[in-house]
């Protein structure tokens, strides 16, 4: 059918250490998640304070975020702070720029769920004792990780997705690094992709089935 | 940080950089577009069943990061088909694809949000289902899918800079060529980012705004 010999075995013979390339991705991602969901969480603490300076930080934060590209962040956490003399690991890098994307999405989709928890209930606490602080912690937050539990199930999967950018600053570990290695070894480029593709097309499949198992047992009521 | 080496041919080489992302951007956008509305109509028209291959097949340029779909695409069209493609044909390829699998479910989406009574009524009058789509859905629709279609068009501009993996010099790329040779990396940097700063906030505010006019009525 075509003119090309596909070497599925060859590329099958490296699954394993693709598939620890996919741990080390599930890790970055896992990671950078937690971090920048304790960020967004921040974030939106610093943009209902009503103070100036916190608001215009979270704020600026946000924008920069969301309108630049990720590949561009990634960049700026590894040969941007360089000039800085901050010699940054791959890794690290890699982290720095993803958990700042995943923040200033996540701090949106957050003021979007505060939107829809009326301000009687942050109210409700104050008026039963607690500070405006507690009644955050205790009364809304719960609600809006609630509201936001989808928003957060795609930011999931996007940081997933941008684990493969590690590639662009030396990142040889994850899964698209690991990939484009043995690429180098055995140009078996369609091969080893379609394969990279299909545990990725996994991964993410897998976290979303598993968000809606953590949903239905969550949120039950 | 003010004492630059960067020349005006090295300004010029940036533009033609982000003149090459936008071009992408907006080959990929009108066409993505083009399909996704295609793919939406069918989708919706044709019921969950029928579709479900287009379904897969729109998921998995959803699941998959765009740097192993355009790998993917650049080895299968040059070495699997042996077809002398260019990268930039390559880039546009895939980044129509993306635009569409996402195009596809905000026109689903739109088109849902469109009431049924609406629909029947406009039928009941006489109108065909061609006019009952152009007439009375596509207003309807358009308000509920426009402020996420803004945001997608941002989303694959930002996205583009991912072209550089098929020998497409965009603006990132070009940046990245000039900081090899300038060693300037932040005051680069920043230029570019400013570029994609400039382009996109104006319109994802516009989006914002769009947003909560069209909400309230």
């Amino acid at each position: 059918m075509f003119g090309y010999t596909f070497q599925w075995k060859q590329a099958l013979a490296r699954l394993p250490q693709m598939l620890d390339g996919a741990l080390v991705t599930l890790q970055i991602a896992l990671l950078s998640m937690a971090l920048g969901i304790l960020l967004a969480i921040l974030l939106t603490v610093f943009r209902r304070s009503g103070s100036r300076i916190l608001n215009a930080i979270a704020t600026a934060w946000v924008e920069i975020a969301r309108n630049t590209p990720a590949l561009f962040q990634i960049y700026m956490a590894h040969f941007g702070v360089a000039s800085f003399g901050i010699h940054l690991s791959p890794f690290t890098s890699l982290l720095i720029g993803i958990t700042f994307n995943n923040a200033g999405y996540l701090a949106e989709n957050f003021r979007g769920a505060l939107k829809a928890i009326p301000d009687t209930q942050a109210r409700a606490g104050r008026s039963l004792g607690m500070t405006p602080l507690q009644s955050f912690r205790y009364v809304v937050m719960p609600q809006m990780l609630r509201i936001a539990f989808l928003p957060m199930t795609n930011q999931m999967v996007w940081a997933i997705l941008m684990t493969s950018l590690g590639v662009t600053v030396g990142m040889n570990t994850d899964l698209y690094g690991v990939t484009q290695d043995l690429n180098a070894l055995t140009f078996r480029t369609f091969e080893l992709f379609a394969l990279a593709a299909v545990i990725f097309y996994l991964m993410t499949k897998t976290v979303q089935f598993g968000a809606r198992l953590i949903a239905a047992r969550m949120f039950r009521y | 940080m003010f004492d630059t080496a960067l020349t005006a041919a090295d300004l010029v080489f940036l533009a033609k950089g982000a003149g090459m992302t936008l071009l992408v951007t907006a080959i990929a956008v009108v066409l993505g577009t083009i399909l996704g509305i295609l793919f939406g109509v069918f989708r919706y028209q044709v019921g969950p069943w029928w579709t479900a291959p287009l379904t897969f097949v729109l998921d998995v340029f959803r699941s998959i990061p765009l740097l192993i779909q355009l790998v993917l695409a650049n080895a299968f069209m040059g070495m699997v088909l042996r077809w002398q493609l260019s990268g930039f044909t390559v880039a546009c390829g895939v980044l129509t694809m993306y635009t569409a699998a996402y195009c596809a479910e905000i026109v689903r989406g739109g088109i849902e949000a469109v009431p049924m009574t609406t629909r029947r009524a406009a039928r009941s009058l006489g109108l065909s289902w061609g006019q009952d789509m152009v007439n009375i859905v596509m207003p309807l629709a358009t308000r509920v899918a426009l402020p996420s279609w803004i945001g997608l068009a941002l989303g694959v501009m930002k996205d583009s800079a991912l072209v550089y993996v098929v020998q497409v010099t965009e603006l990132l790329k070009s940046t990245q060529i000039l900081i090899t040779r300038l060693q300037e990396p932040l005051f680069l940097l920043l230029i570019c980012g400013a570029f994609y700063f400039l382009i996109s906030f104006p319109l994802a505010r516009l989006g914002g705004y769009l947003e909560r006019r069209w909400s309230h009525d």
